[in-house]
């Protein structure tokens, strides 16, 4: 896949540009900071409509720490407007002050992040003190959950602080819940207990060692993220992954989706109270868990992904393999298809966690959120990658209610299709294993330089990794998962909903909070 | 109604670990160490230690080691290097000390200290033996090491069966299962969590970056795993350990399995 160029402007021709791609039909993809070859900083916003992803960058003066705000063009861009303000201390002109986003609230916290290394930590932005002093006039918007002030107020409200240690085996996320008892007028997430600092991770990291941290960004969805980053290091290297790879990349990615989506299954019937779909579908997750270590090693398929290729052919037999698909595919559709007519379960999503269409195309909604609101982006169909084309992929169709239900039905659908196209694509590999010695890996120049843009389909939507790299050292690496984009959503879903509903909403949403916090 | 039927549809599924090995794993990845012969000895180590994305090798002149608590199992090393490393399907990979992590393993020093922290862990956790609650805590973790654990309560692990249960709330907590590579943010929480629950209690860390912080080992946000933080008794690794590994950790702390080196007492049942 050819990735797009970046068209240069000045940052403040950005928003006239991002508008423009609105006004036609276009919908916001990223915003991002990245140094430019001559060191200064740019403003790259990433862009999608039917003709495929554009990049703008527009270009900062030297000692600018502001630049226009995108926010005011579309609420798309406003949590990337806050994880710049965090990570590179720039802020958006003419927005109210944002909240933190990815950084420790507690005072004295050092923002931007530490290690930037550049002119840009020795000068603090202004209204911010140096790392460690008190932030004068900080009060608004920072400091402990307690702090925060209301944004709904009436008899009776009250703000519930729910996490980031919360009951069951979850990742840490913190809820802010205004609520006068039932309803949940307003529900404020907070991300940032997570944050690893990872995209200064990959900094002068080799590409070998970079899809390693690709693969823990958002660990659930590994295998995406490692595509998505060889993608770009592909590219710049000008190398193609031969076939056999690109057949075994797929394979891994749909066993993944499936994975995945199985996870949002199996917090609904938990919450709902179906014992036994619950034991079932945790039972097919296991069993699909372990085919995929068998192929590959690991239950998560790490390490297989690498730059230039796949790291090997399956490590078993593909016939075992195919058997044990085709097994756990008949016992998965037969359950599903039950679950599907329980009625107990479909009343708990119905009408539950309500995202509306024209929200859903105003913030570019990805992956089975989107579909499940109308807005039917699927990377694997519009601008196919690995095997896709080849194989041929069926993509189910958006559905318009945008509800709980809709996403559950988004989901059932593809996991039918991924676990067809895993079939498929195993056969495949086993045709190969009993033919010739195919080529796996081809080599990476060890030197390479230049930037490029990843684009592939995870689990939780479409994923775009930045990369830059000088002889051979990564300089920039920016991955931008789905559920970073689609989170700024999630606080949308509550008009209509109570208390109880809240585990089907944040089930469906479908978030890995590693991916969000990076 | 149908469902009735369906859950009986596929008879017993449950491993029957730890009163038997489990047939599971077959190909897969559990550790890495250096060979055994010649005893982790080579001649120049200075690009050995460079395989490594995390710094889990060392070379001593003339001893390699690889350190489990930082390796990630991205198996690179024994790719580029199989005359010096090897990969093994072993899943019991628990243990009582970072120092039981490195292999070639530890000295007779170590034995005895080891031996001290056994028998101070069993006298502890003698009261817990029969029924242990489980609180989880993510400290920054990237999201798989949370299935592993959430995979402990389906049929096949069912860990139920073996008296132990997951809880809402650290105050029943006997147990302290802490995941991820420390993020600032989660210190507070995670010691409060620790403080809130009564004694005695276990703390054990599972995966590597729990151990060490792993890839996230020198970031400006982690305290590179999440040993600065509490006191930890079990050390499971692994990216992330698999569901055996993190149940042999839980029956480690609890002195129902032995640990690697042969200690702790064998299950009884």
């Amino acid at each position: 896949m050819r990735s797009p160029s970046p068209t240069v402007l000045g940052v403040e021709e950005l928003p006239g540009r991002l508008a423009e791609l609105l006004g036609s039909g276009g919908r916001l993809a990223g915003v991002f900071v990245d140094e430019a070859p001559d060191e200064r900083l740019r403003l790259v916003v990433v862009g999608a409509d039917a003709g495929g992803l554009s990049i703008s960058a527009g270009y900062m003066a030297r000692d600018d720490r502001h630049y226009p705000s995108l926010s005011a063009v579309t609420p798309a861009a406003a949590w990337y407007e806050r994880e710049i303000q965090d990570l590179y201390g720039l802020s958006a002109e003419g927005g109210a002050p944002q909240e933190p986003l990815l950084l420790h609230l507690a005072p004295g916290s050092p923002r931007p992040r530490p290690g930037l290394g550049s002119h840009l930590e020795a000068a603090p932005a202004p209204g911010e003190s140096a790392p460690g002093a008190s932030r004068p006039g900080a009060a608004e918007i920072r400091s402990d959950d307690g702090q925060v002030p209301a944004e709904v107020t009436g008899p009776g409200v009250f703000t519930l602080s729910y996490g980031p240690v919360r009951s069951g085996v979850f990742e840490s996320v913190g809820y802010l819940l205004e609520t006068p008892g039932e309803d949940l007028p307003s529900v404020r997430a907070r991300v940032h207990y997570k944050h690893r600092g990872i995209e200064a991770g990959f900094t002068g990291l080799d590409v070998g060692h970079g899809v390693l941290l690709a693969e823990r960004v958002e660990g659930v969805a590994s295998v995406a993220h490692a595509i998505a980053f060889c993608q770009a290091v592909e590219t710049i290297a000008g190398v193609s992954p031969p076939s056999a790879a690109e057949l075994s990349r797929l394979w891994h990615a749909e066993i993944e989706r499936v994975a995945n989506h199985l996870d949002s299954m199996l917090r609904h019937t938990e919450a709902a109270g179906q014992a036994v779909a619950y034991a079932r579908l945790s039972f097919h997750r296991e069993a699909l868990m372990r085919i995929r270590a068998m192929a590959s090693g690991h239950r998560f398929s790490r390490g297989v992904v690498v730059p230039g290729g796949v790291s090997g052919p399956p490590m078993c037999d593909p016939g075992e393999l195919l058997r044990s698909l085709e097994k756990l595919r008949e016992a998965l559709e037969a359950d599903l298809e039950l679950l599907m007519s329980t009625p107990s379960f479909l009343d708990r999503l119905r009408r539950t966690g309500v995202i509306p269409c024209e929200l859903a195309a105003l913030y570019g909604a990805l992956g089975p959120l989107g579909r499940g609101s109308g807005h039917g982006v699927d990377v694997r169909a519009s601008r196919p990658y690995s095997a896709y084309e080849r194989l041929g992929i069926r993509v189910s169709g958006a559905r318009d209610e945008g509800d709980a239900l809709a996403r559950q039905h988004v989901r059932v659908e593809e996991i039918a299709e991924s676990m067809r196209l895993a079939v498929v694509a195993a056969e495949k590999l086993r045709e190969l294993a009993t033919g010739s010695t195919p080529d796996w890996c081809l080599p990476i120049d060890p030197g390479i330089t230049g930037e490029a843009l990843g684009s592939v389909e995870a689990p939780q939507g479409e994923l775009i990794t930045w990369v830059r790299a000088t002889g051979g050292r990564l300089r920039r690496v920016k991955p931008r998962s789905a559920s970073f984009h689609n989170f700024a959503l999630f606080s949308s879903a509550f008009p209509k909903d109570i208390f109880t509903d809240f585990a089907f909403v944040e089930g469906s949403f479908g978030i890995s909070i590693a991916g969000v916090a990076g | 109604m149908p469902w009735v039927t369906r859950g009986l549809r596929s008879g017993v599924v449950t491993t029957r670990y730890p009163r038997r090995p489990d047939g599971y794993p077959g190909p897969w990845v559990g550790s890495v160490r250096p060979r055994t012969s010649p005893p982790g000895e080579v001649d120049s180590g200075l690009d050995l230690e460079s395989l490594c994305p995390t710094g889990a090798i060392r070379w001593e002149d003339p001893v390699v080691t690889v350190d489990r608590g930082r390796c990630i199992l991205c198996m690179r090393c024994v790719r580029e290097r199989p005359d010096i490393f090897v990969a093994d399907g072993e899943v019991e990979v628990a243990v009582l000390h970072p120092s039981a992590l490195v292999s070639p393993g530890p000295g007779s020093d170590d034995e005895r200290a080891l031996a001290t922290l056994r028998t101070d862990l069993l006298r502890r956790t003698r009261a817990l033996r029969r029924s242990v609650h489980i609180r989880h805590v993510d400290a920054g973790s990237d999201g798989t090491e949370e299935w592993e654990i959430a995979a402990l309560t389906n049929p096949v692990y069912d860990v139920q069966r073996l008296g132990i249960f997951f809880t809402a709330s650290p105050r029943h907590a006997d147990i302290l299962l802490v995941t991820g590579a420390g993020s600032g943010a989660m210190t507070g929480p995670l010691v409060e969590t620790y403080e809130a629950m009564p004694s005695p209690k276990v703390v054990v860390a599972a995966g590597t970056d729990a151990l060490s912080g792993g890839m996230h080992a020198g970031s400006y946000a982690t305290t590179g795993g999440v040993t600065a933080s509490l006191p930890v008794d079990v050390l499971v690794p692994g990216s992330p350990p698999s569901p055996f590994s993190l149940l042999h950790g839980i029956l480690l702390a609890v002195g129902i399995v032995a640990d690697r080196s042969g200690g702790g007492k064998q299950h009884e049942g």
